[in-house]
């Protein structure tokens, strides 16, 4: 092999961030650093009823009485809290009806993305509900949905819409009280998605967002609320960019679903935030409580993650199975590269009966990044007859970086039947000069390799993202300009 | 008679596999029953034996004239009915010496009878071992542990000879096997066969019936005994194939 | 010294009990040792016990046994039986008895024996005095007392225990078993400290019992450095049999140089609370560690066995085998962490635990972790808890064993993959022969069972008697 992999792993950590840059579209700005006026800015520029206030109110007092969380294996440079702007959204000029009446500017922005809306409109039948710089845009195809009873909206439009849905749900399964990152999004939460299907209904096409943070020095505080009622599906995916900057920012969303008897959620995320240059700097942080509970019996939620970018990762998708029979699915590929740490896993409570939970997680660590797989398998007492199987794997590339895995497998009754299975490897050079012998140069072969050893969490992913997502992990890890 | 099935229906985890099955079997007797896979020949050795996971849901299983329906799995075990497994199961840490003779004790003491003192254990080992061409040293080997599918099955007749049942079902004893594998596993199961007991051979191939003849074939489908015969229905089966089978319902 | 009574152990009445008892601790100290002591007891000061809080100690409460009272003799007591530790004899095995009582190591008649080989065995005291020069390199350099609260205060008070040193190229034919007991009138505390050095080349079975003699409360906290000098072999077994009112805390660091290969093995078949910290370091390239641990609990039993395996140098193989069975309201934690550094290539490090839970109210935490810096390895772990096999208790019914046996065959053979290890014959009879008895619920401590286990004169058979069940 001689110095072929070392030649590798250089283009990998030299490759341009691909969608690095940013537009200059007229953003309006809260004063800088956070105390309860700030709280009151957010909320009165989105107009909200007392209720929201209040509960950023309280969630902001409970937020001032916590510390932030440290983890062991993650080296996070101290963040100031004061000196991040915590809401910037595009200046609107008026209400926008039709996509012939949207900022074209916006639209061009959307475009560079890889987002026409009209395209997607037209062909693939996915409703997007854009987000840029915490502010909701458009929501297309809601007439469509609102004929089948589904709500999917912008979150703020659901405050002002559905205040009792959000009131009911908002908080019920990630409370502000849950941990520093969670109060924090509760405080000074911009926008998100709002998502509500009926009762037996399925919804007919996949739901999806995008993200992107624009402006130097906003946090983006999303927040995302899905309620599946009884015999309700929805697939709904997730997928952000970011553009390149040197001053670190900080991402602390919520996800939250709730997924009622017989209902089933399925929801996808492709990450591919800054994750800093070469030398590590730079990189968006990314700090994101995502819980949902199976409240009804049979309930299914199933979170499956590609995560490409941010600097720091800390990122755990939960699944609460309330319900007896009830399953939880987490499929997850984390690649980190040069700098970057990613501290990610899941936790799986179980507290039903029969109740079944999968994980599956593969983690692929290159240049002198740490991967850690930090899971939680927890079955309690009265869950009885109750199966989880977990594999995590790491994947090495070259010696300079680090691959973690540390479960947690609590058990508390004698029917159940726990698995979990870690193993570490490397590409071998045997399969290198395989594919080298038939043809493939290295690099491509790399890319083969790792894709290969991603695809039982890959082929989890709806159709459109598990294409663009193969992409994502070769350039990750092959890093060549556009 | 030795065994008596009645409209048996039976299923698992909420799905029916028997349908009604009806099947008699008398002293002396060797039945075979062929059917495609998965048609519940396994599930019927399995409720035959008195396996838990599987929910008897309707008719009557006679052994003896007993109600088998009333006995655990080791008390039918015990009252002599054997079932050699499709796939035998590996129980490393256990030696085979001491599980055979646990088990010869139990059924002993059911019995009424004293346990067998360790060197008339021991010989009986070593007879029955012939039976089946085991050359090895047993004691130390653990149960199935390392066997090759050959001398799985094998290890199953031997067991049938220590323990000596009346009723034997035999689970696709010929699966897997090469001709020599085959016609040892035959061999031995020709030569304990008696007046007194009864064989049901469960087989998906006629193979095995050329040297373990039977006096009756039946053929399972879909849950059901939907054909019998004498030995030259299982040819006919050989020639036609299971099809044949399909198109006569 | 007068024995004092501690109400209970807390960090504080311990630091004035060192305060008091200063001079008599240092009395035989040299003045390396004396400074080893101060700085340990400057760094309990500050750690004091581990708690709740701390993220290894997260799963073992040991609230309620600080919570007693407890005796802290300070020297051997005159009038107890010495002599009764030396009936604990494994038949069959050629072993070289040693035995401790409450700490103090009793002595046949020497404290320190000095065979031909150049082997020397006894009382680490005694060593101390004699021979720095062997002790000295090694005692308290392994251990550490920065960040460790329990090896601290052990360093702090600790004057006696065992010392074993093998010559280079001696290699010991006869086991050394070594016998910790306990019994007192009272609850006792007891800390005691052991070292163990393999020369280049040598060779050495060690066999570490922990007995109770009676039902009293104890607390003893262990620490035992062992040095595997280049290319030597050690087999190590540690055999946990104490009451159910004990709790002890055994801290072993295993050093070895290159080539050094060791197997160890823990058994904790009785005992109210036990922590086992097992530490392995691999000092140089081509080492091979297999550590393999079986813990049988009921009632309230509490075993948590924390393996830390720091592959430092390349070309090192570990390998942990774990397995528990747990019934009534036992708990039981595994905490296994492989650390492979940046230069330990071509490194290959597997952990397994499996659990049995055998009632609704056993609980078990398994944290199999692997900390990985370099690409060169082959790395795996697994951790399984579930039931006995449904396929297979059907087989064995089937063949007419009962129920019960059934799972008593089942539970046997699921401990078997662990006592199958154990390389001695006459040794592992016996363990098995504990195994069964455990499973049962027939092993207790106290002088007829341990005596009474397969003897010449009565010789166990594997028959399971069912009414006992």
């Amino acid at each position: 092999m001689g110095n072929e992999p070392n030649n590798i792993l250089d283009a990998y950590t030299t490759g341009e961030y691909k969608y690095g840059f940013h537009s200059d579209i007229e953003t309006e700005y809260a004063p800088i650093g956070l105390n309860e006026d700030t709280v009151r800015y957010i909320s009165a520029r989105k107009n909200e009823p007392e209720f929201m206030l209040e509960y950023r109110l309280k969630a902001y007092r409970h937020w001032l009485t916590m510390k932030m969380p440290k983890w062991p294996h993650l080296e996070i440079p101290p963040i100031d809290f004061q000196d991040i702007i915590y809401y910037a959204a595009p200046v609107k000029k008026k209400e926008l009806s039709s996509l012939d009446e949207v900022d074209p500017e916006l639209l061009e922005t959307f475009k560079k993305l890889g987002i026409s809306l009209e395209e997607q409109k037209k062909l693939s039948g996915v409703a997007v509900d854009a987000v840029i710089d915490s502010v909701s845009v458009k929501t297309t195809f809601s007439e469509t949905l609102s004929k089948y009873g589904i709500i999917f909206c912008s979150f703020s439009e659901a405050v002002h819409n559905h205040p009792d849905l959000v009131k009911k749900y908002m908080g019920s399964v990630v409370p502000y009280t849950d941990n520093f990152f969670a109060a924090l999004n509760s405080a000074v939460f911009s926008d998100g998605s709002f998502c509500f299907i009926p009762k037996g209904v399925r919804c007919p096409v996949e739901l999806s967002t995008y993200f992107r943070i624009n402006a130097a020095n906003t946090g983006q505080f999303e927040r995302t609320l899905i309620v599946a009622e009884e015999e309700a599906y929805v697939s709904y995916m997730e997928g952000c960019t970011a553009p390149q900057r040197d001053e670190n920012q900080l991402h602390a969303a919520v996800v939250e679903i709730v997924a009622m008897k017989d209902a089933s959620v399925k929801y996808s995320t492709v990450q591919n935030w800054y994750p800093g240059d070469k030398h590590g700097k730079g990189g968006i942080y990314n700090f994101v409580t995502k819980r949902g509970i199976c409240k009804g019996n049979n309930a299914k939620i199933s979170w499956t993650q590609v995560e490409t970018g941010s600097a720091i990762t800390w990122k755990y998708p939960s699944c609460i199975l309330l319900g007896d029979n009830s399953v939880g699915e987490f499929y997850s590929v984390a690649v980190t590269n040069n700098y970057q740490q990613a501290d990610t896993g899941t936790k799986m409570l179980h507290l039903g009966r029969n109740t079944k939970s999968t994980i599956m997680s593969k983690g692929i660590s290159a240049g002198r990044s740490n991967n850690s797989y930090r899971g939680l398998v927890r079955i309690s007492k009265n869950a009885i007859n109750s199966r989880n199987y977990s594999q995590c794997d790491s994947l090495l590339l070259g010696d300079k970086c680090g691959a973690h895995t540390f479960p947690y497998i609590q058990t508390e009754n004698k029917s159940s039947i726990v698995e979990h299975e870690a193993t570490t490897s490397k590409i071998s050079e045997d399969q290198l000069f395989y594919c080298q012998q038939r043809g493939i140069d290295t690099e491509s072969a790399v890319g083969l390799i790792v894709n290969g050893y991603a695809k039982e969490v890959l082929k989890q992913l709806p159709m459109e993202f598990a294409v663009e997502a193969q992409k994502l992990l070769s350039i990750s890890l092959e890093g060549s300009v556009g | 008679m030795l065994l008596k099935i009645t409209n048996l229906h039976a299923s698992i985890k909420g799905k029916e596999i028997l349908k009604g099955i009806n099947l008699e079997v008398n002293k002396g007797e060797v039945h075979a029953i062929m059917g495609p896979n998965g048609t519940g020949k396994s599930t019927l050795a399995s409720v035959i034996a008195g396996r838990d996971v599987f929910d008897v849901t309707e008719g009557e299983i006679l052994y003896n004239t007993k109600n088998l329906m009333t006995l655990s799995v080791e008390e039918r075990a015990r009252e002599g009915i054997f079932l050699g497994f499709q796939y035998p199961v590996e129980i490393p840490g256990v030696s085979i010496t001491n599980f055979m003779r646990t088990a010869v004790n139990e059924i002993r003491k059911y019995r009424g009878f004293d346990p067998l003192p360790a060197g008339e254990f021991l010989k009986m080992m070593e007879e029955k071992k012939k039976l089946v061409e085991i050359t090895s040293n047993l004691t130390n080997r653990s149960v199935n542990e390392g066997f090759s599918g050959g001398e799985k099955k094998r290890n199953e007749i031997f067991q049938m000879a220590m323990l000596e049942p009346t009723l034997a079902i035999l689970d696709e004893t010929d699966s897997g096997l090469d001709i020599d594998a085959l016609r040892v596993v035959a061999n031995g199961v020709n030569k304990l066969r008696t007046p007194e007991n009864g064989f049901v051979i469960i087989t998906h191939y006629q193979r095995l019936l050329d040297y373990i003849v039977p006096d009756f074939v039946h053929v399972l489908y879909e849950g059901r005994i939907v054909k019998s015969g004498g030995k030259e229905l299982a040819i006919e089966l050989e020639e036609k194939g299971y099809d044949w089978i399909k198109e006569q319902l | 010294m007068e024995t004092t009574a501690l109400y209970p152990i807390t960090r504080e009445r311990l630091l004035d009990f060192y305060q008091e008892n200063h001079e008599h601790l240092i009395a035989n100290d040299t003045p390396a040792f004396r400074d080893n002591r101060e700085k340990a007891i400057v760094s309990f000061q500050k750690l004091g016990f581990p708690d709740k809080k701390l993220e290894n100690w997260r799963n073992t409460d040991l609230a309620a046994s600080l919570r007693l009272t407890y005796d802290y003799p300070l020297q051997p007591s005159a009038d107890e039986d010495q002599q009764k530790v030396f009936r604990c004899n494994i038949p069959h095995m050629d072993t070289a008895v040693i035995g401790q009582l409450n700490g103090w190591y009793v002595s046949k008649d020497v404290p320190l024996m000095e065979l031909g080989n150049g082997i020397i065995i006894g009382s680490l005291a005694e060593a101390m005095k004699k021979y720095p020069q062997l002790v000295e390199p090694h005692l308290g350099k392994y251990t550490d007392v920065e960040a460790n609260g329990f090896a601290a205060l052990n360093a702090a008070f600790a004057t006696d225990g065992t010392f074993i040193y093998i010559p280079d190229g001696v290699r010991s034919e006869k086991a050394v078993q070594l016998v910790n007991v306990i019994q007192h009138r009272e609850n006792i505390f007891i800390q005691s400290r052991n070292l163990i050095v393999l020369g280049k080349g040598a060779k050495l079975t060690v066999v570490h019992c922990d007995d109770s003699y009676d039902h009293q409360p104890s607390f003893s906290n262990i620490v035992t450095e062992i040095v595997v000098g280049e290319g030597s072999l050690l087999d190590h077994y540690k055999l946990q049999n104490l009451n159910n009112s004990s709790t002890l805390v055994s801290s072993t660091w295993f050093h070895l140089e290159r080539e050094a290969k060791m197997e160890s093995h823990y058994l904790s078949l009785n005992g109210s609370l036990i922590r086992n910290n097992t530490y392995v370091r691999f000092n140089g390239p081509y080492g091979n560690a297999n550590i393999y641990g079986l813990y049988l609990l009921d009632s309230k039993q509490h075993v948590d066995n924390n393996v830390a395996v720091d592959h430092a140098s390349p070309d090192c193989m570990s390998n942990e085998l774990f397995k528990g069975i747990l019934d009534d309201h036992a708990t039981g934690v595994f905490s296994g962490h492989i650390l492979v550094r940046r230069d330990a290539q071509r490194t290959n490090a597997f952990q397994t635990n499996r659990n049995l839970l055998l009632t609704d109210t056993a609980k078990i935490n398994s944290k199999p972790f692997l900390e990985i810096y370099n690409d060169d390895v082959k790395c795996s772990h697994g951790s399984t808890t579930g039931q006995l096999d449904e396929t297979a208790m059907f087989y064995l019914r089937q063949r007419g064993i009962g129920e019960d046996n059934a799972r008593m065959l089942l539970m046997f053979a699921f401990t078997d993959e662990v006592v199958s290890k154990i390389a001695i014959d006459p040794l592992r009879y016996r363990i098995e022969d504990m195994v069964k008895k455990r499973l049962q619920g027939e092993l207790q401590i106290c002088e007829q069972c341990v005596l009474h286990c397969n003897t010449p004169d009565h010789p166990v058979d594997f028959k399971i008697d069912v009414s006992k069940i």
